[in-house]
């Protein structure tokens, strides 16, 4: 199920998360719970929309296996979906991604710690560089 | 405010379906070696899905020949991902701030009732339209060229607004908020400022409807600014508050993000909020869009072919548009369709000469009437914006 799969990746990164950040993971969970608990509304509401023919837009989940994979999607999905990764991959190197979480963190407030940055740093520049 | 109730609202439609978005062949308005899926929004057909959440979705060319843009078609762009279904009848709009004589509080009825009605066409174009295509490569949405649309707008002038709140002599600039905003409190909300001479201009409205109907949800219902000749940037969505103020805004999305480097760019100047080094993106530069025929495909020899396209800029609007095929060695006038007014686009088109066999490449340029011209190369800046370099595409005769 795809929705299960959002659960299991915002929650995959809870456990690491320390007092300092549970308001924003709070925040993370009710996004995930909220769009959980309304699907069966909204599959009724994609009945009428597929009679046109759209394939309605959903959350794309899934990142390249690897260390630090589940960090970094539990970390990126508080604030936005992960097709920002792959299609930015061919603009970013180990330095951009570096500038990338710094910008997210410093000017977005985004809840990682420096040991988590270096994580989702290392997983980035091995994964979705795709600059030289 | 948006309220908990409204985000999971909005955040509904946003999960419906579990149908596999279709896949798609890159075409010529796309990024190369890109591919991109094509899924649909609630009341949306299926656009480019570039980003879900906050959710990003372009025009596919096909959907950029007609005229005016449909708004189940028209693209959609967002920073943040607290999106509110803003309920029209309990919406208001407040104007305020150091430089307003007065406080303002409008009702949607009080705005469409209380001012006079302007309508006028005009472009609306993303900042960042055509970022995937830029070389090198620079990160931000990787937009092709459907970031953007023609509709006809419908609303009150802004200037109206702000003189009933009243224009204080010290009024610098305006500061501009809508309801959607950040899931962290942390992040900076989305909020722009226009200099007060911006602001004040005739064409500057308040627009509550697009093409004749209400405001698309993802188009910024109730109301949302339009400036007509500047970038999307500035055309705030879910308008709800208004601030004249005596001095340059400093938040982040005008200090430190939708900049250019100073002097690199024609167009107008935001003087309040320029520094040595760079400055605010303003005015949309001259540019254009084959939409037929596409690149790559096959011509029958001998058959006719028509060349058609768009052409757009600031608002000084289009004196010509020229045609090359023989390398941009020499150039053709094509004939330029009906003025739907100076922001708006306007159609070209050229017949082809299909009687030689072999490949065939067609370069377009839009003049203005400000002089300005297509530059045949790329002014490189990194946050990947004003790519309005001389279009081509290669064609097949055979």
């Amino acid at each position: 199920m795809r929705e299960s799969r959002i659960a299991l990746a915002i929650t995959a990164g809870v456990p690491a998360i320390t007092t300092g950040v549970l308001a924003a993971t709070a925040v993370a969970l009710a996004v995930a719970m909220g769009v959980l608990a309304l699907t069966a509304g909204a599959r009724a509401q994609a009945g009428t929309s597929s009679a046109s023919g759209a394939s309605p837009a959903v959350e794309i989940t899934e990142l390249k296996d690897g260390p630090g994979r589940e960090l970094t999607v539990g970390r990126c999905l508080i604030c936005h979906s992960l097709e920002y990764i792959p299609a930015n991959a061919p603009a970013m190197n180990r330095a951009a991604w570096q500038k990338t979480i710094d910008k997210m963190r410093q000017r977005f407030g985004a809840p990682i710690t420096d040991d988590e940055a270096k994580q989702v740093l290392d997983y980035l520049a091995a994964n979705y560089s795709g600059k030289s | 405010m948006p309220t908990r109730r409204d985000f999971l609202l909005a955040s509904a439609g946003l999960a419906a379906g579990t149908a596999a978005a279709r896949a798609i062949a890159a075409d010529s308005a796309m990024p190369a070696a890109d591919s991109a899926t094509l899924a649909a929004l609630p009341g949306k057909q299926p656009l480019i899905q570039r980003a879900f959440r906050p959710p990003n979705f372009e025009t596919p060319l096909a959907d950029l020949v007609a005229p005016f843009t449909r708004n189940d078609t028209f693209f959609v762009r967002y920073h943040l991902a607290v999106i509110p279904r803003v309920d029209p009848h309990s919406w208001r709009l407040q104007l305020g701030g150091a430089s307003a004589q007065r406080a303002l509080s409008l009702s949607l009825q009080e705005l469409e009732s209380g001012f006079e009605h302007v309508s006028l066409a005009a472009v609306n174009q993303c900042s960042g339209n055509r970022r995937g295509l830029f070389s090198p490569r620079v990160p931000g949405v990787q937009w092709g060229s459907g970031a953007m649309g023609n509709a006809r707008w419908t609303g009150v002038r802004l200037r109206d607004v702000l003189r009933r709140a009243g224009v204080a002599p010290d009024a610098l600039e305006v500061v501009f908020n809508g309801a959607d905003g950040p899931p962290l409190p942390e992040t900076p909300d989305f909020v722009k400022s226009l200099p007060v001479d911006r602001a004040l201009d005739e064409s500057t409205l308040i627009a509550f409807e697009m093409n004749g109907e209400p405001l698309p949800h993802w188009n910024g219902a109730p109301a949302r600014l339009i400036v007509p000749g500047w970038t999307g940037t500035y055309w705030m969505k879910h308008l709800t508050d208004i601030q004249l103020i005596p001095r340059a805004f400093d938040g982040y999305w005008m200090k430190s993000a939708y900049r250019v480097p100073t002097g690199a760019f024609p167009g107008a100047r935001f003087a309040s909020q320029e520094n040595p080094e760079t400055t605010p993106i303003t005015e949309i530069l001259v540019n254009s869009l084959i939409t037929s025929p596409v690149n790559g495909a096959s011509l029958k020899r001998g058959q006719r072919s028509e060349l058609a396209g768009k052409a757009w800029d600031n608002g000084a609007g289009i004196e010509a548009v020229e045609v090359s095929v023989d390398g941009r060695k020499s150039w053709r006038a094509a004939t330029l369709g009906r003025d739907l007014g100076r922001f708006a686009w306007r159609e070209f088109h050229m017949p082809l000469d299909t009687s030689h066999a072999g490949p065939m490449t067609v370069a377009v340029r839009a003049r203005s009437r400000d002089g300005a011209r297509q530059p045949d190369t790329l002014t490189f800046n990194p946050s990947g914006y004003h790519d309005n370099i001389v279009q081509t595409v290669t064609v097949e005769v055979m």
